[in-house]
């Protein structure tokens, strides 16, 4: 059982483990490959270009979106619940860049039993654009029921 | 034939149409323990992906009993039959409204999928708004999709935005 962190251990205001991944098409064609996601955009630099993308290709939104769960699950542990998380897609994924994963916790509280845990959550690149904005709900085990 | 007369509005009446109404439904294939394994290795690239989804006696240790999918599994990846939704755009693009991308969305999760699971989604154009952007006369859509599996208990709702331009 993977048991990462307990209701009582959270502050607001307190920044969870990040994640991170460097993205080119090892990472796009795999991600392509399993969620059947073979788009020219994502595949060939003419069609990024003809997409208004100078670079080129671009990543996925949709493997952005995946990284935040892998962070969530990654930091909550196997024992905690993903209720929600939204994102909006403000910035383009260029080959090799280095995306982060970072999240913050906003609020805790508990309602109809259930311990929960509201977080800002965002993809940066490597020079810091917040590539992807968004926010997440994380219902966590606690240490006084467990 | 070509024009260099930008489009007024990217609203179809295929678009009116479908307003508000439900698609009809698509089932998935059972979810298979390979699947879910070779989504969590593709996700965790280059890393090893968390046990959760791919060691059953781990698995089992746990409150899920065994092991689950990662909670954007998609099981309706690769179908024989293919639907293009109305006012999908064609994301390589050939001109003003016919290219598109991916807006964001919010995901409000349910039960986790499980190997053996079917899943039943449906979905529908819900509203869209239109404006003009830096990148043109752009269209965004809001489209809902909900996801039940063969208990009818709900797996996801998802509340998307698609943008043409």
């Amino acid at each position: 059982m993977s048991y990462n962190i307990s209701f009582e251990d959270i502050e607001v205001g307190q920044e969870i483990d990040t994640w991170s991944r460097t993205t080119d098409f090892m990472n796009w064609n795999r991600f392509a490959a399993v969620n059947d996601e073979f788009v020219f955009i994502h595949m060939d630099d003419e069609a990024g270009r003809a997409a208004l993308n100078e670079q080129g290709a671009f990543g996925m939104g949709n493997l952005r979106y995946t990284y935040l769960l892998n962070m969530l699950r990654d930091w909550a542990g196997d024992e905690a619940e993903i209720r929600e998380l939204g994102v909006q897609y403000r910035g383009i994924n260029q080959k090799d860049d280095v995306l982060t994963c970072k999240g913050t916790v906003t609020d805790k509280k508990v309602e109809n039993g259930e311990n929960l845990v509201y977080l800002d959550i965002k993809v940066v690149n490597e020079a810091d654009d917040n590539t992807c904005p968004g926010h997440a709900i994380v219902v966590l085990p606690s240490k006084v029921t467990a | 034939m070509t024009t260099d007369t930008p489009p007024e509005t990217l609203v179809t009446q295929e678009m009116e149409d479908a307003k508000g109404n439900w698609e009809s439904e698509t089932v998935s294939p059972p979810v298979s323990e390979s699947d879910i394994r070779k989504w969590a290795i593709a996700t965790y690239w280059p890393e090893k992906p968390p046990e959760i989804y791919w060691n059953e006696d781990y698995a089992k240790t746990t409150r899920f009993g065994g092991l689950i999918a990662p909670q954007d599994f998609n099981p309706f990846a690769w179908p024989i039959e293919r639907q293009i939704p109305a006012g999908r755009a064609t994301p390589q693009g050939a001109g003003v409204g016919t290219r598109g991308m991916n807006g964001g969305q919010t995901d409000t999760y349910g039960v986790p999928m499980k190997p053996g699971d079917v899943i039943t989604t449906r979905a529908r154009l819900k509203d869209w708004n239109e404006r003009q952007t830096r990148l043109g006369l752009t269209l965004f859509q809001e489209r809902e999709v909900e996801w039940r599996n063969q208990n009818d208990e709900v797996v996801k709702t998802r509340l998307s935005i698609g943008i043409r331009y």
